[in-house]
Order: C-alpha cells, then structure tokens, then sequence
C-alpha cells in the first residue's frame, strides 16, 4: 500500500516550520501503509496539544478528544468495534500529566491499542511550560528556577505494571521509529511507544543534536522477555536506550470481557432474553 | 390499633437495627412472602454510611390498595437494637406496638405499646442463630393477621434451592414467631382487615436502580462504564450482573473522567452508552458532558442524587443537582433532563433516553436520588410492546460529513468502519467534516447548528402528569421521586381541591405547563432542596412563579402524612 493513501493534500498544518512531529507524520504514514491498514478501518484516537493534532493531517477516522483522555475513548472504541486499529497519540503532557491516571489504568486493562507518545519534554501548545518528562533544571517562564521535580519515566512505570509492550524511540532514527510503531500495532494488547522529539520552539535544552548525542540503539541481543533486565535499562537516565524494552503475552482487554469480534451497532436487542429478566422480577 | 386497620394506608412495619443485623433479610423475607400471598407492598430504607453498627431503618407498607411513599407513621416497629428507641423517637405514638428482644426494649421510653419477644432465645431451640430473623418475620404476619397456611408456600419459595432441612427449619421458625404474637396480636387488636388482591402475585417487585437498568436495557444500552459511588452504584452492579447475556459490556473505570470519555468513545463507535453516579462523579464528568455537546455525540448520563456539597451525607436522599446537571459542562449546547417519579416511569424514561441522545445526538441525563434508588413497590410488569431498535447510524459514503449542515442541525451519524467515509469527531470548533476550524463565521453556523437541536428535540416533550382534581383551586408541583408522596398526601388531606402536576422532564421546562399552573388559584412548589431549584428554573423558563414552596433537604424524603397536613395548613 503507497503511503499517498493517508494524505489530506494541501492543507494547513498548525505545526511550527522544522518540528519534529513532520517526520513523525511522514513515519507514522508509511509504517501504516507497509502494515496495510486502510483509513476506514483505523481510528486516530488524541488529546490537546500540538501532538495532539496528527489525526487532523493524515487521513482516517478520529476521535480529536480531550487533554489528557485520549486513552479512554480509544479503550471504548476498540471494545465496542474490535475489527477497527485504534491508535491513541497526544504528546508527554496530554498522556503523562493530564492523563496520568488513564495511563496508568490502560496498561492495566490492556486493550488491544497502540499508544504512541510524542515526549518532547515540554508543553508546546500553551508555549514552553514543563512537562512531566522535562529534565531537572530545564527553565521555563514558570519553572524560572529550573524544574526540580523527578521526571516521569513512562517506561519504568510500564515495565512496572508488566504492559504488554513498552517501547523508546526516538525521531531521530527514522527507521527504527517505523519498525518499532509497526511491531507496536502488530501486538495483541496494550502497547506503549515513548517517541522522542524535539521541539525546536520551547525546547532549546533538548534538541536534535542533544537526542542524537543522549540515545542509543539496544542492543540487538537484547531479550525483551526480561523483565528485570528491561526495567534496570528503563530507569537508566543519563543516555536513553531506544527499542523494545519488554514485552509479555496475555490476553487483551477485549478478550478478557469476551466481547467478541462483532461490532455493537451492529448486534440486535435479545427481547426474548430481557423479556424473560423483566418476567424475573414478577415471580 | 386503628393504625392497623387502616384503609387507605394499610400498615407501616419499621425494621430498625445496627448495619449487619439482618434487616435486610427480613426485609427481603417479609416483602416477598406478602407479595406472593397477594399484598401491595413498599419498602424503602435510610442508613448511614458504614458496613457495620450505626442505626438504620426500613420502612415497609402493606396494603390491599398500592402503597407506593415514605410515610412517618410506625403501627409495627421491630427493634434490633436499643439505639432505635432515639432514632425514631419522633415516629413513635402510643399505638406503635414495639416489639423486640427484652433487653432492646430496655432502650424506649413509655411511648408505645410493648410486646417483648425472645427471638434469639427461639432460634437457639431450633439450633442457630441464623433462624431469628425468620422468627421476627413470623411474629410479624402474626401482627398483620395473615394466616400461617396461606405463607408455607411462598417461604419454600423464598428459600428455594436451599436444602430440605433449612427449609424445615425456617418453616418452624416462621411457626414459632406466630406463636409468640397470638397474644400480643389479641391484645393490640392487630391484623388487617382487608384482603390481599391475587393479581399483585404476577406484578414485578422492583427498585428505583433496577427499574433504570431495565429501562436502559429496552433502550439497547449495551455499554456501561462507571465508577462507583453511592447511591447510584446499584445500576452498575445491576447491568454488570444482567446485562452479560445480552451482550452488554460493564466497565469499572479508574474514575469518573474516564468513565464518561469512554462512554462518548463507545457511542463514537456504534455502542449505546451510558454511565451512572452521583453529584461528586457528575461534577468531575462535566467536562465529558461539553465533550458530548461539541462532538454531538450521544450520551446518557444517570444521576443518583445524594445531599451535598462535596461529599454531603452519602447514604442520604436530596434533589439538589439539578443546577448541577443544567448548567455542567462550559460552553453552550442542548441537553435533555428527565426526572422519573414512578418505577414504570423510570424503565420507560431510560428507555426513552437512549432514544432521544441517538436522534439528536444531544447528552440525555437521568435524575433520580437515593430515595427512588433504594425504594421499591409492586408495580405493573414493564412492558416491551412496540418496542423496535431504532437505529440512527448511517452507512457512510466517501463524501461523508460528520457535521453536514441541515435544517434541523442533525446531521447524519456515521461510526467508523461502517461504509466508505470517514468519520471524524472534534472537541474543537470544526467544519462540516469535523476538522479543526478558526472561521469564525463557520464558528457561528456550528454552533446556531447544535442549538438548533433542541428546538427539534422538543418535538419529544415529556408533559407533565397532572394527578387529582380535575377542576383544582390548588397546585402542587413536584418533580422526580416526589411523585407517589404528594400523590399520597392530597389523597390522605382529603382535599378535593388540590391536584399535583408532576414533571418528569425538568429540562426543558414544558412550555404547554403554563396553562396548567395559571388555571389554579394558589400554587407551591415542593423540592427535596434548600433553594427550590426547579422552581427557579420555572421562572426562568415560563415565567412562572409558585405562591409558596416546600422545601426540605436534611437527607430525608419527604413523608406523605406530614405532608398532607401541610397541604391542610397551607390551603
Ligand atoms: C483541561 C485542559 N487543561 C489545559 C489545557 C491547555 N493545554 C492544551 S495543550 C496542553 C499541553 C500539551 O502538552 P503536550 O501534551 O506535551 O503536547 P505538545 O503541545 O507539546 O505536543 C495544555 C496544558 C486544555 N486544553 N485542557
Ligand atoms: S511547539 Fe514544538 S512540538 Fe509543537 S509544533 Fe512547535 S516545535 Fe513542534
């Protein structure tokens, strides 16, 4: 399938000249297209923020939600039309800070989405304030003094929780991004992709050059049945590892709650069944 | 004991104890004996917020009429616990026959009538404990004058299932509480007069929360996701355990934000949705309900309210998030507010909702509160004649518009995978494709677009039932759970010049209402809140202003013989 099949043609796009969520588009496009996914039958789950937006550039159905709810809704629409892929994808704000609940929770349910986070470790719609992911120091108009929180290490808390699949990438590697989105929307169950991009307009800290320099591929030994071992490379900070950290088989939310594979709309009332539960409570 | 004889209210047992004594057995064990052997009953309970100990009470009414309202007046009140005595103080006259263990009864003043009981010591001869509640259950029919004969059957019934030794044992248990009342029941002059109506035996006994789950389910609900909070807990509960083998899905969610942004995204994809909570959840759902009114997405919301602000008195009933309904959710968009006042109404009403939030693609909201949750009375076996699903999802085309600018604003709902188009939802303002948009003067179209949704809903009106005199002098108006109180109350005041009219859509007001309320010459509006806040939103939207109100919020609802003297005072 040619990548063209996801293009929205000539329209304005909201994103600053030399973002990094173009490329993001651009490999978000072409892995969806080697995967064979139509636009009909995938659904672009967002929050608010600049990330947030993607569903508005590339042709499918979206639920545009939202700050920090995109994990819910995508939850209830893969359960209720099991046939469709669904992907939630919203910045570091919109699903570690606004989100951080459901984030928690979905890893817990383990629907069968794919999560993709763009972490630039910043806030860039409401212009430059931290975000969960920012870096100790890292000043802004509100952290004047620099940020003094410990930074959200979504891949730990992951890992943590036993997710079905916790990945890092980083934008900056192209063509690891496309191969770990695409092995993302392959798994059965939950799957987590922390993609790292730089944000030209509020991020000056952490730049292209800074990603390039502070990242690196895992090793192609590594076993991503491990937990263990996935969880000590997640909480090291100082460089960021990039690939599959874990990963670990188990039935999805869907199959959990046995919905089956029909959609509901188009499932019929049972009026004999409710007719004989109303009858119940005559006896 | 005149009480007991009473035509038109029959009689009113009040169970009384500590959390975890068994009031609910008994109260479970002695509504359905009654019912099976032809009695009208209500039951309706008050209880504080803890598993164990406190001091709760269920209120059951028998009658050979329908008995449907809390009342206050106790002809039988069975003490668990000497904290009863204080608790109920105000509800005890003269002839209340208090019965109870010797030393429970240690705990009540000289108000009453006493008959000392040993139920526990009874028990024990039969070999358990666990046989005292059976006992009391006996010594109550005893009271009421039913014949021991006539409830054999409906026990093995209640305890169907069980072995053939426990239900020996209750049926001797049950035999023995008779006995123990032979006296007191010649004493006091107990036992009704009237006889039961054997067409009550196939009725259905429900409550509040069942008769809405039921509803929903007639309405196709299919999808529920919910956090709990009391009271309206029970209607998950209730889908949860019901709603599997109809292809329901039941959802626990981490909290209620995520609750209610599930439900949209469920409706989104083809499911019909709803959630259920309390005034604390719907607070935090209110940016769910804007979502709902900018996507035009359906949405059915049920609100169980309880007293608050905040977290208020959570076991307890009030009427006071109607404001809270009407005005969640910023911005300016349609909803619709209905407000069942009878168990029928409430299955015909959650049935309804889903219809209405499909058609109009406007959020459906459903208010009850603790009262109308955790009552339940006899009532006519709901009925799903006529009952077809009506589907309003299109099959999209290539060229598909989520929000194709129409006439009436509703533009055809398409759900993902099904046709051709796409089918895109923003919570941003957005053009007739659903993509972001900062045109103003699309900004304008969109939203006269979804207002314009209201005026079409309105086609669907719920009217208000005006209940009682045809030609009145006097109105009083009501809405949700109130409607069996005041109803009960004009009928017991005797008054043959007061009628109710009772809203079971609260928004938006009925305007054809107005007529009604200008025809009398005096008018109150009666609330369980400390504001009247449908009587504000009556101005508000009618321009309608009552002579008086009635309002009372202390976690109680109101009492139909308290109120029917009222209506004397006041008319
Ligand atoms: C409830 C709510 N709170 C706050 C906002 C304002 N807001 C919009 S985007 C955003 C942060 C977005 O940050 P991130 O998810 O990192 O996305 P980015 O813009 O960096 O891509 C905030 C706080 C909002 N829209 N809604
Ligand atoms: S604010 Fe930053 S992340 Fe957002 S579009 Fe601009 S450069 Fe990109």
């Amino acid at each position: 399938m040619n990548a063209d099949k996801f293009d929205m043609g000539n329209i304005d796009i909201a994103w600053c000249p030399g973002c990094g969520n173009f490329s993001i588009l651009d490999v978000l496009k072409d892995s969806l297209a080697e995967l064979e996914i139509s636009p009909e039958q995938l659904v672009m789950v967002s929050g608010i923020g600049q990330a947030a937006k993607i569903p508005h550039y590339l042709k499918a159905n979206f639920f545009n939600g939202l700050h920090g709810r995109a994990l819910s809704p995508a939850t209830a629409i893969k359960v209720s039309s099991p046939s469709l892929t669904v992907i939630a994808e919203s910045g570091d704000g919109d699903m570690y800070g606004e989100g951080g609940n459901h984030f928690i929770h979905t890893i817990r349910r383990n629907p069968n989405i794919t999560n993709i986070v763009h972490d630039n470790m910043v806030y860039g719609l409401t212009k430059g304030q931290a975000s969960p992911t920012s870096r100790p120091g890292f000043k802004t108009g509100v952290q004047i003094n620099g940020v003094v929180l410990e930074p959200f290490n979504p891949l730990a808390v992951a890992i943590g929780l036993d997710a079905g699949f916790a990945a890092r990438t980083s934008i900056t590697d192209k063509e690891l991004t496309k191969d770990i989105i695409k092995q993302a929307v392959r798994h059965n169950g939950y799957a987590l992709v922390d993609l790292l991009q730089p944000c030209p307009s509020f991020n000056k800290v952490n730049n292209y050059k800074w990603f390039k320099e502070n990242t690196y591929r895992l090793e192609d030994t590594h076993d991503p049945s491990e937990r263990d071992r996935a969880f000590s490379l997640a909480c090291k900070t100082d460089k960021l590892a990039l690939g599959v950290f874990y990963k670990s088989q188990k039935p999805s939310f869907e199959e959990n709650i046995s919905a089956g594979p029909e959609p509901l709309h188009e499932k019929r009332l049972d009026t004999d069944k409710l007719e004989s539960l109303i009858k119940s409570f005559a006896s | 004991m005149n009480a007991l004889r009473s035509e038109n209210s029959g009689v009113s047992i009040v169970l009384c104890g500590q959390a975890g004594q068994g009031i609910q057995t008994v109260e479970k064990l002695l509504t359905s004996i009654l019912k099976a052997s032809g009695w009208n009953v209500f039951a309706t309970k008050e209880y504080m917020s803890r598993i164990r100990g406190g001091t709760n009470s269920t209120l059951i009414r028998v009658g050979s009429k329908p008995v449907r309202g809390f009342i206050n007046r106790i002809d039988v009140l069975a003490a668990l616990d000497k904290s009863a005595g204080g608790h109920l103080a105000k509800r005890i006259s003269p002839e209340t026959v208090i019965m109870g263990e010797k030393e429970v009864l240690s705990g009540f003043g000289d108000t009453g009538s006493f008959f000392e009981a040993g139920f526990s010591q009874a028990a024990k001869d039969l070999g358990g404990k666990v046989y005292a509640n059976t006992v009391a259950v006996g010594a109550l029919l005893r009271l009421l004058g039913i014949p021991a004969e006539e409830v054999k059957e409906p026990l093995e019934r209640f305890f169907g299932g069980k072995s053939d030794e426990i239900i020996e044992k209750n049926q001797q248990a049950l035999q023995k509480g008779f006995e123990m009342a032979e006296k007191p029941a010649e004493d006091f002059g107990a036992g009704l007069k009237l006889s039961g109506e054997p067409d009550v035996q196939g009725r259905m006994l429900v409550n509040g929360a069942q008769a809405v789950g039921l509803g929903a389910l007639a309405g196709g609900c299919n999808f529920i996701s919910s956090y709990p909070m009391s009271p309206s807990t029970a209607v998950l509960a209730f889908l949860a355990q019901n709603g599997g083998g109809l292809g329901l899905i039941a959802e626990q969610a981490e909290d209620e934000i995520a609750a209610v942004n599930m439900a949209v995204g469920a409706w989104y994809a083809g499911a019909r949705a709803m959630i259920t909570t309390s005034g604390g959840g719907f607070a935090l759902m209110s940016e769910g309900v804007s979502l709902a009114g900018m996507m035009e997405s359906p949405l059915v919301m049920h609100l169980a309210q309880r007293p608050g602000p905040a977290t208020g008195l959570p076991t307890r009933t009030e009427q006071g998030d109607l404001e809270l309904a009407l005005y969640s959710g910023h911005g300016e968009f349609p909803r619709i507010i209905l407000a069942p006042g009878t168990l029928s109404e409430a299955f015909s009403l959650a049935k309804k909702a889903f219809d209405t939030a499909d058609k109009y693609q406007v959020p459906v909201i459903i208010l009850t509160d603790q009262y109308f949750m955790d009552s339940y009375y006899n009532t006519e076996t709901f009925s799903l004649e006529g009952l077809k699903k009506s589907s309003y999802i299109t099959k999209t085309d290539k060229d598909y518009l989520r929000y194709k600018l129409t006439e009436n604003g509703i533009s055809p709902r398409g759900v993902p995978g099904f046709g051709e188009g796409l089918v895109c939802q923003d919570s941003d303002e957005h053009d007739q494709q659903g993509r972001i948009t900062e045109d103003l003067e699309l900004r304008v179209k969109m939203n006269d677009k979804r207002l314009k949704k209201l005026e079409a809903a309105k086609a669907e009106t719920v009217q208000p039932s005006l209940v009682g005199a045809e030609d009145y002098e006097n109105i009083i108006v009501c809405w949700g759970s109130n409607y069996n109180i005041v109803k009960e109350a004009i009928e017991l005041s005797g008054r043959s010049d007061t009628a109710m009219l009772h809203f079971s859509q609260v928004y938006p007001v009925p305007e054809k209402a107005i007529e009604k309320l200008k025809r009398a010459k005096k008018t109150a509006v009666l609330e369980n809140n400390a504001t009247g806040q449908f009587a504000k939103l009556l101005k508000l939207q009618l321009d309608f202003e009552p002579d008086e109100k009635i309002l009372k919020y202390n976690g109680m609802p109101f009492a139909a013989d308290a109120l029917s003297e009222k209506i004397n005072e006041m008319f």
